[in-house]
């Protein structure tokens, strides 16, 4: 994971702008991405999206199957699906952006400064990316969520603590390469300082491997949220959520399997999207990881 | 153990690389464990209001308190306190449960079984699926097989195992009542209604799992068809199958072996989901029930030999993995 490669010229920006040239044209990635953009709208505008308030019940109406006045059916209490589905694809996003944010924003200095300094600094850093790695994903967001009590804040804080040892390891990687790589050892011998060196060089060389991480982390923290939810350590009923959603459908999963699958297939759409584009973006940026 | 004789000698000898990369491995291991039960420690002790009360659970009169507290020794110093955690810790006594009164080691050791059984299922059909169709896809790469076996995988990678396990109820328990969808049955007491009840959990767990070794088996095995080795065994006129299964396919494994190892984590937090789902008393479903009944004392052990668990699995993994592959310890990949 970490072997040095041998010395990789730096990108230049014509090589950027074909890169993105190279991405419209994988068909499967551009489907992911188009899908993924949908996710994201239907979340920034759910209040213009959802045909109705996604709190309010209709007991009359309630167990409907998906028709023409609601497209995906209703739930036990008569809530309109569709509207459940957007405001819970928003909450969806929230946590997957800012636990990757949070992930990022510990581990991507972590990661600098284990590979940049070596040594103590990084036995230090290594030794705790191991003790966090040495908790299952759910174990700690178990834990985290019965010491800090379950909320959508507390298992968007819990989905990105898990993530942050994968992004350390992977600056730490990309770190201990560029670190070696001519225009590197050339800033380096400019006498540039440590941070010039860091934030001006080697970060913007680690971008693409982040990029790539971002696109694995933010599918990773929907579906996380989605199982703590569904596990009722996440958002609590009756906020909508694709998790708290699909829990309530374990009761009437014979009468109304439609409370199962539309929530599901969001969940699926969404991690599907975002892994589509995720493996289009490494095989664009990161020729290194395209084999894997 | 061979490792304190090791370090005991008083004369540093020249170890040989694997040794040394043995030893390297096993102390980074304890620290790790070390470091674990500190944060399992402190995580029971960071905790809103007097940890007393949160190992009391339900029962709060105050003999009930003053007896934890002297059980405990609350009132000791914190490294007094840790030291004493972790000598029962290894005498294996971790506890009371708060909710069952019983020791939270018993109770570990009668949920054990139950996930291990998920997770050996799983771990079987993870491999035998994953490599069978990582073989096939590689093989027959550009053909219709390579792209079902593709999408497949990707499709197992995105579908959330709790849903993946609704799904699978509802198809396969109620609309086809073929197998049972909830309660556990002993393995020995009743085989046959044990499978029964068990096959939807392993599919369940194991499907991600199967997509990522597929993801691996295909990746490492097109390596392997298009390196020199692979091409000389070829022109030495050995059969295709002589040169998929015995050259490609062997030196393939060895990246499957540590992609197992790496996903061992999710396996532990599917099982987790999964016997909730299925109504399992595992492993799982006791962590789950600690949380939501408070019971402290429980999470703690349970969290504690997951982690340690894990440590030691990982341990192996790299030891296997560096027995198999003499760079790992030669090279040194950190």
């Amino acid at each position: 994971m970490t072997t040095a490669l041998p010395t990789t010229p730096a990108r230049t920006r014509s090589a950027g702008s074909g890169k993105l040239r190279a991405l419209r044209k994988n068909r499967l990635a551009m489907t992911g991405g188009v899908i993924a953009a949908v996710f994201v709208l239907a979340a920034l505008f759910a209040p213009l999206v959802a045909p109705y308030d996604p709190a309010r019940p209709d007991f009359a109406d309630a167990l409907a199957a998906p028709g023409w006045s609601h497209w995906l059916g209703t739930d036990d209490l008569g809530r309109d699906q569709l509207s459940r589905v957007v405001y819970g694809a928003r909450a969806s996003m929230q946590v997957g952006v800012l636990a990757v944010a949070l992930a990022f924003v510990v581990g991507v200095p972590l990661g600098l400064l284990a590979g940049y300094y070596g040594k103590f600094t990084d036995s230090v850093v290594s030794r705790l990316t191991d003790t966090m790695l040495a908790f299952p994903f759910l174990v700690l967001a178990v834990g985290l969520a019965a010491v800090l009590g379950p909320s959508l804040t507390n298992a968007t804080i819990a989905i990105g603590i898990s993530q942050i040892p994968a992004v350390i390891r992977i600056t730490r990687a990309e770190t201990l390469r560029l670190r070696h790589v001519d225009y590197v050892a050339a800033a380096v011998a400019n006498g540039g300082g440590d941070a010039t060196v860091l934030f001006r060089h080697i970060l913007p060389g680690a971008t693409s491997a982040l990029t790539v991480q971002a696109t694995v982390g933010i599918p990773a923290a929907i579906i996380g949220e989605a199982l703590l939810s569904f596990l009722g350590l996440g958002v609590q009923p009756p906020e909508a959520s694709l998790g708290v959603m699909l829990s309530g459908a374990q009761s009437f999963l014979a009468p109304a399997p439609w409370m199962a699958v539309f929530p599901g297939l969001a969940v699926v759409a969404a991690t599907l999207a975002f892994n589509l584009l995720g493996d289009g973006l490494r095989d664009v940026l990161d020729p290194r990881g395209a084999t894997r | 153990m061979s490792l304190s004789l090791k370090t005991a000698r008083p004369v540093p000898v020249r170890l040989s690389p694997m040794t040394s990369y043995l030893l390297t491995r096993i102390r980074q291991s304890l620290i790790t464990l070390v470091l674990v039960s500190m944060v399992v420690f402190a995580g029971i002790r960071a905790l809103p209001g007097d940890p007393a009360l949160a190992l009391a659970g339900e029962e709060r009169s105050p003999a009930a308190l003053a007896a934890i507290r002297a059980d405990y020794g609350l009132d000791d110093n914190i490294a007094v306190q840790y030291g004493r955690f972790i000598g029962h810790a290894i005498t294996g006594d971790l506890g009371t449960s708060s909710r069952t009164g019983l020791p939270v080691a018993d109770a570990i050791t009668a949920a054990l079984p139950v996930t291990l059984e998920l997770a050996a299922l799983s771990l079987l059909l993870a491999v035998v699926v994953g490599i069978g169709a990582g073989i096939v896809a590689a093989v027959r790469r550009g053909r219709p097989e390579e792209w079902l076996a593709n999408a497949l995988a990707l499709l197992g990678l995105s579908v959330p195992t709790f849903w993946l396990g609704m799904v699978l109820v509802l198809g396969f328990a109620i609309a086809l009542p073929v197998f049972s969808a909830s309660g556990y049955v002993p393995f020995a007491a009743d085989p046959p209604d044990n499978l029964r009840r068990m096959v939807l959990p392993a599919v369940v767990l194991g499907s991600g799992l199967a997509a990522v070794v597929m993801r691996q088996t295909r990746a490492a095995m097109l390596d392997s068809l298009s390196a020199d080795y692979v091409r000389t065994a070829r022109a030495k006129g050995l059969s295709r199958r002589e040169v998929i299964g015995t050259h490609a396919l062997r030196n393939s494994l060895v990246t499957v072996v540590t992609v197992l190892g790496l996903q061992l984590g999710h396996l532990i937090s599917g099982a987790v989901v999964t016997e909730q789902i299925f109504v399992l008393p595992g492993f799982g479903k006791l962590t789950i029930d600690a949380v939501f009944t408070r019971d402290y004392a429980t999470l703690q052990g349970v969290v504690l030999c997951t982690s340690a668990a894990y440590i030691l699995i990982n341990l192996l993994v790299d030891v296997a993995y560096s027995l198999i592959d003499p760079r790992i310890r030669l090279g040194g990949a950190r």
